[in-house]
This record gives structure tokens, C-alpha cells and sequence, in this order.
């Protein structure tokens, strides 16, 4: 028994050391991804199937990876820093994370308001938070703005999840850009006052709730919906059948847009092949598979959109530039706090 | 090596351990930017009264299911009691954020439960009544049905130590078997009763998964809401330095309350335990109240989520789906090992020198266990990066030779984080078996000639042996089980069951997420089987039965 023990240890540790051991030989590019693995690798291994070039890949939340960068230092073996939200990328330009890529096909394929003003960060695609309602029981002519979310008429009738959330934080973040903080903390109070229960659970669980009439509106993200549209469940694709897309604010600055996109870390080790992989990720192979695969919108305009996506047809987007969502994040979550949000 | 440098050199790797803990606790002296008075503005208050109930309930919740059936299979016989035996440890296998995923998918408002009472009576939404699974109430329910395995499994271990003439001698002054339980039994087994009813807390304080599905506002739940939300790292670390000296005063304030009692054994006869056969309405009452725990916290969870696998079975590329399994296991394995060992010689060092630095430096240590994962990674991540940033500067300006991050980014920096975060289960289980060895075996074996190793070899450990194994088990298991330090720090590409289960549930994927955590269950079932056998036939005399 001791034997089988340390023999045992013996390789583990063995295992371990060959594991840390082996590093750069072959072009490689190594990715911090906030985005989860079976939502990132397919696109990565096409990019090793066309260019060779082999990608390696942590995925943690996008907050934990960027601590993990900035205490790494020079040092860090971190190409690429993926993340699904902008703020979380806009921080870490601030922190001196990432370093200005200058790359005539980022600047020309994706529009100017997806990226960073000085290069350091790239929007790869595109979600919207939207309105999603009660076919049976809410008349659409109802519905019109975010703002109007916060009126007394949608008292008990409002699900959404906790303000923990970053997609929450962000639509806040866009709310204190255009109205400023007093008006958007009323904003938030009115929407609090609004909430058919206390925050909690997903975004898929916010659609469901729906669906089974404990409320008549929820605020998701697009592909959420898309998601459960076309899901495995049959359940869970009845639920989505009940509930329709409302776009908001389509007569003013448009739907509530927030970008996944990706920024080159200040140390790079393997900077060409990193600014190769993410000119690869707005290529048209790329965004198309987006679009299937993920149900979000491509940052490209022109690239076909999957079934269920067109079927909502088009829409207005907000045009604020996304760094103002990073800009305000710290607020938008002090604002949500205030305002008694979960 | 003498005996001095030997407990230098733990007090040393004592220190070394606690490297992660201390460099949270540094963080108390930085500034903050006013996150602090924002918090105390508004939901600081609200966080520690929400963790304050799930303390308060999880641990009601946890004596009551854990330390009942721990007599009542050890002490009686009814059917099913040998079965229920191991069983009611199952659900430690169980991690909880698993169960509450699980859990909610059966009963919440859109979930089959509830959508068979709409169809069924051809009701609407709130034209009935249902509890609500993501409440409070909700979260110690999950946490305790997971969690009191720990109070279970040390409880009965210490019904298992005790002499069966205590109880004898109770019995002959009158007591009746309730007595017995209440008065005698219990209260002797008050420090292993502690032990897991520390660990048990602390787990629940440093619990995240749960918490954050549910949307309860807990004191972690703040940490990670002013650290990701607020940016402020420094002020997520000065919380989690507030939680650990919360946990320093109730260690202490235990301690304290024991005031000078000891808990030896203080008879060495042991017989067979007389098992009662129970009958008629006691049989029941005892079959039901064992069997609930098992029921809810293992077989029900189990069968959904076996449910759900064998639904998706299609999704699952089984190539990749191995690969998880050996790395979860390879990981739990190595941590476990060097656990126990470092284990064993922390608590047997603590006894030999039960002074003041040894106790500080243990108590310390200890502390990880109730600091949330992501946070004692960050608290590894610091040290180590600082160590290889620093070798690397000084080779470059010595030698011209960059050694760029030796150690960070490994899975030597897992393990360790590992060790620092789940030691203090090997040590909280071991000290509770040393305890009960009287230190005139010490004595007896140091008038023989032994040194402090011979008599550590020839007669702690053979006495020690079921706690030892039940040590390196817990961690075991509780690695399997671990999320955010593995999330963090693991080297590029590398996988394992836990985060592949986390990652597809994260994006509300239950269904899909069922295989892996079904695989993580099965993993940990074994070893948690094995402990329960070991500790049947770690019962002192327990050879002579035959």
C-alpha cells in the first residue's frame, strides 16, 4: 500500500513538473478568456486549423483573469485578454493591462464606436438588452423606453436578475452617460418599486418567469432568448414561444448595446500571432459562426444574422461609445445599491 | 535533527502556509477610496445579518440531522441502519453549489414541480402557495443538507471512542437511554461535535455558488460585489480579513468555553457496543429520521441530475470528458497526500508544544478554510508572483538569464492554494483524535526509550489510523469539489470536472451541465464510503469482536 502510494505521488508530481515545463516551441498564442471554453474554442481551433498556429487557453471569470495579468507583471506568459463585457476591458486598459494594436483591418472592419479610441481594445460581437414581455397579456403599443420601465404602471410586473450582474451594471452605466447620476437613481428606485419579486436566478430564468405569468416583462440579454428558441429542452423552447422581443427606445438613442471583444496584454510575449488571432476573430468566418453558433450580433455589418435573429428584425442600437459603460461602472453599482436593487 | 529543530522547521512550513492568509490580512493597512463608507451607507449592515442566518440556521440545521442518526446507528439496531450507515455520509459528495442548481431546476416557479400542480389543478401562477428555493430558508437548507456529513461522520466517530463503560455507569445511576445520549454521550463528544460544526460554518461563510444563485446578499457575496462590481480589490480584501477575525473570536471564544476540560479517554476497556434493537413505533421514528438526510441530500439531487446526463448523453465528447476525470482526480489525490502529511505533523507538533507561537501559527492556518476560494487565490497569487518576478529580475541582472514565472501559472500553485485552503479539515479531524489519546501514553512511551517520531510511529498512528484516513479523504473530496482557486490558477489548457460543470451551468445550461457534476458525485462516492467503513473498524477493540 505505501508503496502504491508513493509511486502514485512520485508521477503526480512528476506530471506536474513536465506539465509547467514544456512552453514555447512552435508559434503559439496564449489566451486569457473570460468568455467560457465551449463558447471560444471552436473559433480558436478553426484559427489553428488555418494559420498553424497553436492556441492556449485559460478561461476564468473576466475580473479574475485580469487580477491575475496585472500580478504577473512583465512576466505574464498572456497574449490576448478576452472578456464578454466592455467594462471589464475598459478596466484593464486602465490599470495598464493592455497595449495600443495598430491594425488597418480592426480599424476598418469594426466600427469605430466598438472600439477603443486608442487601440487598446477590439468589440468581436454584439448583444442588446432588451424587453422581453407576456404576449398573452401585455399590448406592445405599452412599451416604449427603458425610462419608461420605472413607471408606476409596471408596478409587480417587472423580472430581472441581481444587480450583481454585470449586463445590469452596464445598462446602469449607459443610464448614468445619458441622464446622470440623480436622474438615473430615481430611475432605479422606480424600477426597484417595479419588481414583480426580488432579483435572482439567470437570465433564461427571467424569460421563464414570464412565461409561467409570476411577471409580464423582463430585461435579458438577446442571445438568452435565441438560446432558448432553440434549445434542446422542449420546455424550455414552450417558454421562449410565449414571450416576445421588444426593442426599447427605438424612437430616441436606441437599443442598450454591449460588446465580447478582446484587448493585447501590455507584455505580450507572442504579439503577432496575437494581433493575427484577433484580426481573425472579425473575419467573416468568424462573425458568421458568432451569429450561428452564439446568437449574438456580428460587430461587422453585412455578415448574415442566424434565423432567429433576423426574425426580430432590425433595429436601432445606442451609439454612446462603450468606454462611457466602463467609465461609469463603479456608479452605476453605487446607484443600484442605493436604490435597494439586489 | 532534534527535537527543537523539528518543530522549528513545522513552526517554519506553519508560517509558509499562512503566507496567503497573512497577505489578505495586509491589506487591512491600505486605503480603500470611501468603498468603505458607501458600504456602511447601505448593505453592510444587511450583509451580516444574512450571514448571520445562514450561520444560525445551517447550524441548527446540521446538529439536528447530524448528530441524531450519528447515535442512532452506532448505538441501536433497526432495518436498514447498516445501510444507512455509510449512506448518510453520501452527501458529501455532493458539492453545493450542485445541489442548488439542481434543486432549483426541480422546484422553482417554471420547474416540473410546480408546473405539474398548474396543470394538474389547472391553476395560475399565485393562485397557490410554494416555498421558494432561492430564499434564505432555501440556502441553509441546500448548505446544511451537504454539509452535515462533517457533523455526522466526527460525531460518530467520537460515539464509536467512547467507552461503553461510561455509559454503563450511567446507566447504573439511573439514566435511561436518552439520558445517556443527552447528558453522557453528547457532551463527551462536544469537541469532535465542535469540530465539524466549525468546519461546517466555515464553509458556509466562505460559500459563494449558493449564495449567488439564490441572490442572498451574504458577507462573501459583498466581497465579490465590491471587488468585480466597485473594482476595489482592496476593499474585497479588507472584507475578507473582517470575515477571518470574525472566525479568530468564535475558535477562540469555543476554546475558551471549554475552559480546562479534557476529553481523554479514560478507560481502556472497550467491549462490543450493546446495539438495542429497536421496534415497532421507535424502529419506524429512527428508519425515517436517518433516512431523510440521505434522501434529500444525496438520492433525490442524484436521480435528477442522473436524469439530465442521460438526456443530453448526446453532447458529451467522452475523449475530452476523461481527460477532466483524471486531472480532478490526479489533483484530489496529491493534495490529499501532502495534507495528511503535513497534517499529521502540525497537530502532533501542537501537542508536543502546546505553546503560544505554535498555537498563533495554527490558528492562523487554520483561518483558510473560511475565506472564499477566489480570495485565498488571490492571496497565492500575490506571494508566488512576487517570488518569481523577483527571481527572474535578479537572474536577468546577474546572469542575463530570464527565468520568467517559475512557479505561478503551475499546478504547484494549485496544490498549494489547495493545502492552504483545506489543510485545516485534515487538522481540524486529526487534532479531535489526538485529543483523545491521553498524553500518559506519551509518557509511557518516552519511559521506554521512544523519541517524539518512534512514539508519533508506534503508537499515535496506529491509534490514529481511522482519523487519518478520514482526513485525507475530506480533502480529497472537498478538492473534487473546489471551484474558484482551480479557476484562476490553473496552467493554460487544463480542465477539470468542477469547471467544466461550473462553466456550462453558468450559462444556464443545467441540463447539459448534469454529466460532469454526475462525475464529480460518482468520483467522491468511493472515498466517502471508505471513510464511513474505516471508521466502523477504526473503533478501538473493534479486532477483538471476533
Amino acid at each position: 500500500m505505501r508503496k502504491l502510494f508513493l509511486s502514485m505521488f512520485a508521477v503526480s508530481a512528476l506530471a506536474a513538473g513536465l506539465s509547467a515545463g514544456c512552453t514555447a516551441q512552435a508559434a503559439e498564442v496564449n489566451v486569457y478568456s473570460g468568455r467560457e471554453e465551449n463558447l471560444i474554442k471552436p473559433v480558436l481551433d478553426r484559427f489553428t486549423a488555418h494559420t498553424g498556429i497553436k492556441v492556449n487557453l485559460i478561461t476564468a471569470g473576466a475580473d479574475e483573469l485580469t487580477t491575475r495579468l496585472e500580478l504577473e507583471g512583465a512576466n505574464s506568459p498572456a497574449d490576448l485578454l478576452l472578456t464578454v463585457d466592455v467594462g471589464r476591458l475598459l478596466r484593464a486598459k486602465e490599470m495598464g493591462l493592455l497595449q495600443a494594436v495598430d491594425s488597418d483591418v480592426l480599424e476598418s472592419q469594426i466600427p469605430a464606436q466598438y472600439r477603443d479610441s486608442e487601440g487598446e481594445w477590439f468589440g468581436v460581437s454584439l448583444r442588446s438588452r432588451v424587453v422581453v414581455y407576456d404576449k398573452e397579456r401585455v399590448n406592445p403599443a405599452q412599451l416604449s423606453t427603458y425610462e419608461d420601465l420605472a413607471d408606476p404602471k409596471w408596478k409587480g410586473k417587472i423580472c430581472i436578475r441581481s444587480s450583481s450582474n454585470i449586463y445590469n451594471q452596464s445598462m446602469t452605466a449607459a443610464m448614468i452617460s445619458h441622464h446622470g447620476v440623480e436622474e438615473t437613481e430615481a430611475w432605479a428606485k422606480g424600477l426597484v418599486a417595479n419588481f414583480a419579486r426580488q432579483p435572482q436566478g439567470g437570465d433564461r430564468d427571467q424569460i421563464a418567469a414570464v412565461a409561467i405569468g409570476q411577471c409580464e416583462l423582463a430585461i435579458v440579454n438577446t442571445y438568452y432568448l435565441a438560446g432558448m428558441i432553440n434549445a434542446t429542452s422542449a420546455e424550455q423552447r414552450e417558454q421562449a414561444s410565449k414571450v416576445a422581443v421588444f426593442w426599447p427606445n427605438q424612437q430616441d438613442r436606441g437599443a442598450h448595446i454591449n460588446i465580447s471583444g478582446a484587448g493585447l496584454s501590455a507584455h505580450a510575449p507572442n504579439r503577432s500571432e496575437a494581433i493575427q488571432l484577433l484580426e481573425f476573430l472579425v473575419s467573416d468566418e468568424s462573425q458568421t459562426w458568432y451569429a450561428e453558433a452564439n446568437n449574438e450580433f456580428p460587430v461587422r455589418a453585412g455578415v448574415p444574422v442566424s434565423a432567429t435573429l433576423q426574425s426580430w428584425g432590425e433595429f436601432k442600437a445606442d451609439s454612446l461609445p462603450l468606454e462611457q459603460l466602463g467609465i461609469h461602472n463603479a456608479e452605476a453599482v453605487r446607484v443600484m445599491d442605493r436604490a435597494g436593487w439586489r | 535533527m532534534g527535537k527543537h529543530g523539528s518543530l522549528l522547521a513545522i513552526f517554519v512550513l506553519c508560517v509558509l502556509l499562512s503566507v496567503p492568509v497573512l497577505t489578505i490580512f495586509s491589506s487591512i493597512f491600505d486605503s480603500s477610496d470611501g468603498v468603505w463608507q458607501h458600504l456602511v451607507d447601505t448593505l453592510l449592515w444587511s450583509y451580516i445579518v444574512q450571514s448571520l442566518q445562514l450561520m444560525l440556521g445551517v447550524g441548527v440545521l446540521v446538529l439536528l440531522l447530524g448528530v441524531a442518526p450519528a447515535w442512532l446507528v452506532t448505538m441501536t439496531r433497526f432495518p436498514g441502519s447498516r445501510w444507512l450507515e455509510w449512506a448518510l455520509v453520501l452527501p458529501l459528495a455532493m458539492p453545493a453549489y450542485i445541489i442548488a442548481y439542481t434543486y432549483t431546476g426541480m422546484l422553482d416557479v417554471a420547474g416540473p414541480v410546480q408546473g405539474f400542480i398548474r396543470d394538474t389543478f389547472d391553476l395560475r401562477f399565485g393562485d397557490y402557495w410554494f416555498p421558494q428555493i432561492r430564499s434564505t430558508g432555501g440556502a441553509i437548507t441546500m448548505l446544511s443538507l451537504v454539509l452535515y456529513p462533517y457533523i455526522y461522520l466526527l460525531s460518530r466517530m467520537a460515539f464509536l471512542e467512547q467507552s461503553v463503560c461510561v455509559l454503563e455507569v450511567s446507566r447504573t445511576l439511573g439514566a435511561n437511554p436518552w439520558q445517556a445520549f443527552s447528558r453522557v454521550a453528547v457532551p463527551l463528544a462536544r469537541p469532535a461535535i465542535m469540530a465539524g460544526l466549525a468546519l461546517v460554518l466555515m464553509e458556509t461563510l466562505a460559500d459563494y455558488g449558493t449564495v449567488q444563485y439564490f441572490g442572498i446578499s451574504s458577507f462573501t457575496a459583498g466581497i465579490f460585489r465590491t471587488w468585480f462590481g466597485m473594482g476595489s480589490a482592496t476593499a474585497a480584501a479588507q472584507l475578507s480579513a473582517v470575515l477571518m477575525l470574525f472566525i479568530l473570536v468564535l475558535v477562540i471564544a469555543e476554546q475558551w468555553s471549554r475552559n480546562r476540560a479534557r476529553y481523554h479517554h479514560t478507560s481502556t476497556r472497550y467491549s462490543q457496543l450493546p446495539q438495542l434493537k429497536l421496534t415497532g413505533w421507535k424502529m419506524a421514528g429512527a428508519l425515517v429520521y436517518c433516512l431523510v438526510p440521505v434522501l434529500f441530500g444525496f438520492i433525490i439531487p442524484f436521480l435528477q441530475l442522473a436524469w439530465w446526463a442521460w438526456d443530453t448523453r448526446a453532447l458529451v465528447d467522452f475523449s475530452a470528458f476523461s481527460q477532466l476525470i483524471i486531472n480532478s482526480l490526479r489533483l484530489a489525490f496529491t493534495a490529499a497526500l501532502i495534507a495528511l502529511i503535513l497534517g499529521m505533523f502540525i497537530s502532533y507538533a501542537k501537542r508536543l508544544q502546546p505553546g503560544m507561537p505554535m498555537r498563533t501559527a495554527t490558528r492562523i492556518l487554520g483561518l483558510g478554510y473560511a475565506v472564499p476560494g477566489t480570495v485565498i487565490a488571490v492571496g497565492v497569487l500575490i506571494p508566488f508572483a512576487w517570488f518569481d518576478n523577483s527571481l527572474d529580475a535578479w537572474m536577468r541582472a546577474q546572469f542575463g538569464i530570464s527565468t520568467g514565472l517559475l512557479m505561478s501559472g503551475t499546478l504547484i500553485a494549485v496544490v498549494f492554494a489547495y493545502i492552504v485552503r483545506f489543510l485545516p479539515v485534515a487538522m481540524n479531524t486529526m487534532d479531535a483524535g489526538l485529543g483523545k489519546i491521553k498524553p500518559s501514553m506519551d509518557d509511557a512511551g518516552r519511559s521506554m526509550g521512544l523519541g517524539p517520531f518512534q512514539i508519533l510511529r508506534r503508537i499515535h498512528i496506529p491509534m490514529l489510523k481511522g482519523s487519518l484516513l478520514t482526513a485525507a479523504l475530506l480533502v480529497f473530496v472537498d478538492v473534487l469539489k473546489e471551484l474558484p482557486a482551480t479557476l484562476i490558477l490553473r496552467p493554460f489548457n487544463f480542465n477539470t470536472l468542477a469547471i467544466r460543470t461550473y462553466e456550462l451551468a453558468n450559462q444556464e445550461r443545467l441540463t447539459e451541465a448534469a454529466a460532469s457534476a454526475l462525475m464529480i458525485v460518482l468520483a467522491g462516492i468511493i472515498p466517502v464510503i471508505i471513510i464511513s467503513l474505516s471508521i466502523s473498524a477504526s473503533r478501538p477493540g473493534h479486532d477483538k469482536r471476533t
